[in-house]
């Protein structure tokens, strides 16, 4: 637990809880709102869009993917905004048009184009590789302090830290119009709340999550960590803001616990190889959901 | 004739300054065909309104058109004589109870201070003067001991008593609410008419869906009769007529609850 912990360990850890709570976050009010399909949507409109920035630069770099990816989202929203409000059908519908449509596109754009020489395949973009975010330049705690060590940091990580850092803004500054939109759109415009813009920008936040988590750790995490964790915490209380805290709660755990478990728990039961870690936290954010489902103080309706 | 309408429109900007909520032209439409059209109404000062008309006569439309929260086709809402954006502060609104998810998690106290929200802003503190405030629109309606329980606790009585103690955090001049008396039991019903009757008796104006014709003479003082168009507005004696319920209602009036006795005229 000292220089081997810190160059190969605490980056996944420490990106794996960034990304469980940017995503936990705005998944509270996804979720409340019916829209906990979003973040699912998201993840997987995604791949086209690195595709496609693939297919025009040649290059598998961070930048262009990341706006391929951010400009897929932005088109997937709209999209799904113009079949639900001209086609008049429910939200989840629509995304289940949209996503599934791009993503199938996504997946014929990849096998048709010459992409078997670089590493981007379909398995990177739903697993990702939270495993390979390690921190060579560290050579102990004292690295923590150590500017030089610090810069060579995976670039995953200050990209996520900076992703929840915009998102935890945006929801403490906008808490009581995202809350009382959500409860009641009627009475939120009667006062002169701006919801449709407000439930964009939730959306869009949803997608800042998405689209920075996808590289490093993919779309599994991300899609579990939208719902299992806030569908958890619901369970466990009555009033929003104690919601959130235990979403967070949740997140943090399922991060935590589901890497040293991918990483150690073969070995403790006799086996060779470690296990995928993104399967593993979103497996754990599932037990969590679960055990909160038969035991959570308020899992049932009407009281 | 340019004279004619300079001075008939001004004759209806002095009607409009006068009036809390002053509706004009109003078209919205789901599909096809409108739900309401070219509806004009201009609610008074210091009364209550009842907006009544067979299901589907667009009357929570009306209601929702005229506060913005739904985007009508075209015609134009004033709040004495000033544009509704810049006299939010002034009116209060009771959605539907039926409207929001009753499992939402807050509790009933959480609920009331969602009243408060533009005098809070987004990151204005709560203070005592503001949690009081809460709790006394909680006992206005009779709901003082429930402050702390979660919403999804309520029976529908108690929970259209609570929408009705959010409004009352807005302390507004102007109150609209759509179907309060909706599925509620008899003892709301009394408590809700009550406080109804205390704010026109401070001067403020009420203007509510209402579905029992049967109550209307009772509870209010004007009555619009609405189906699509206005089929008749004005005080309940003059307006609240057989012909004109008739006329509303199209040959429906067998299927609505009406108490002939209490009908004028």
């Amino acid at each position: 637990m000292g220089a081997e912990f810190v160059a190969l360990s605490l980056p996944p850890i420490l990106i794996g809880v960034l990304v469980a709570v940017a995503c936990a976050l705005p998944g509270n009010f996804l979720l409340l709102r019916g829209q906990a399909l979003i973040g699912d949507a998201i993840s997987h409109v995604v791949l086209p869009g690195i595709v496609v920035a693939f297919l025009l630069t040649g290059l598998v770099a961070t930048g262009p993917m990341l706006l391929g990816a951010a400009g897929a989202a932005v088109i997937a929203v709209v999209a799904i905004e113009a079949v639900r409000r001209l086609g008049k059908i429910e939200a989840g519908a629509a995304m289940g048009v949209i996503f599934t449509a791009m993503f199938a596109g996504g997946v014929l754009l990849l096998e048709q184009s010459d992409t078997s020489s670089v590493h981007l395949d379909v398995e990177h973009a739903l697993y990702g590789n939270l495993e390979s975010l390690i921190w060579l330049d560290a050579t102990g705690w004292g690295s923590l302090l150590d500017p030089v060590a610090l810069a060579g940091l995976p670039v995953e990580l200050p990209r996520m830290a900076l992703a929840l850092l915009v998102i935890a803004v945006f929801v403490g500054l906008f808490w009581r119009p995202l809350a009382l939109s959500t409860f009641d759109e009627g009475f939120a415009r009667g006062l002169g709340i701006r919801t449709a813009p407000l439930g964009l920008a939730l959306v869009i936040m949803s997608a800042i999550a998405a689209v920075a988590a996808f590289d490093a750790v993919g779309s599994i995490i991300v899609i579990a960590m939208f719902i299992c964790p806030p569908a958890a915490a619901r369970m466990m209380t009555n009033r929003l803001g104690h919601q959130v805290a235990w979403s967070v709660v949740f997140a943090v755990l399922a991060a935590v616990s589901g890497y040293v478990l991918a990483g150690y728990g073969p070995l403790w039961i006799g086996a060779q190889a470690s296990v995928s870690a993104a399967g593993m936290i979103a497996t754990v954010s599932g037990i969590i959901l679960g055990l909160a489902a038969v035991a959570g103080p308020h899992r049932t309706r009407n009281g | 004739m340019n004279l004619a309408l300079v001075t008939s429109r001004d004759t209806d900007q002095a009607v409009r300054v006068a009036s809390p909520l002053a509706v004009r032209g109003m078209t919205v439409s789901y599909g096809q065909t409108p739900a309401i059209f070219s509806v004009d109404m201009t609610v008074r000062a210091g009364a209550m309104t009842a907006v009544v008309g067979p299901n589907g006569a667009g009357k929570s439309t009306l209601l929702k058109a005229a506060l913005g929260v739904i985007a009508p086709l075209a015609g134009s809402v004033t709040v004495f004589g000033q544009p509704m954006a810049a006299m939010r502060d002034r009116i209060a609104y009771v959605p539907q109870r039926t409207s929001v998810d009753w499992d939402f998690p807050v509790r009933v106290i959480d609920v009331v201070m969602m009243g408060m929200y533009r005098k809070l802003g987004l990151l204005g503190r709560v203070r005592g003067q503001h949690k009081a405030l809460a709790q006394d629109c909680l006992d206005r309606v009779g709901m003082a001991d429930f402050a702390h329980r979660q919403i999804g606790q309520l029976s529908g009585g108690q929970q259209q008593r609570v929408f009705l103690a959010r409004a009352l955090a807005q302390e507004a001049d102007i109150y609209v609410l759509d179907e309060p008396f909706a599925g509620v039991d008899a003892a709301t019903e009394k408590a809700i008419i009550a406080v109804l009757q205390g704010l026109r008796d401070a001067g403020k104006t009420v203007l509510a869906v209402h579905h029992d014709l049967a109550t209307v003479p009772d509870y209010f003082d004007d009555v619009v009769l609405l189906n699509t168009q206005v089929v008749a507005a004005g005080p309940v004696a003059e307006a609240f007529t057989e012909a004109n319920l008739q006329a509303a209602y199209g040959g429906r009036l067998t299927t609505a609850r009406v108490d002939p006795e209490s009908v004028a005229g």
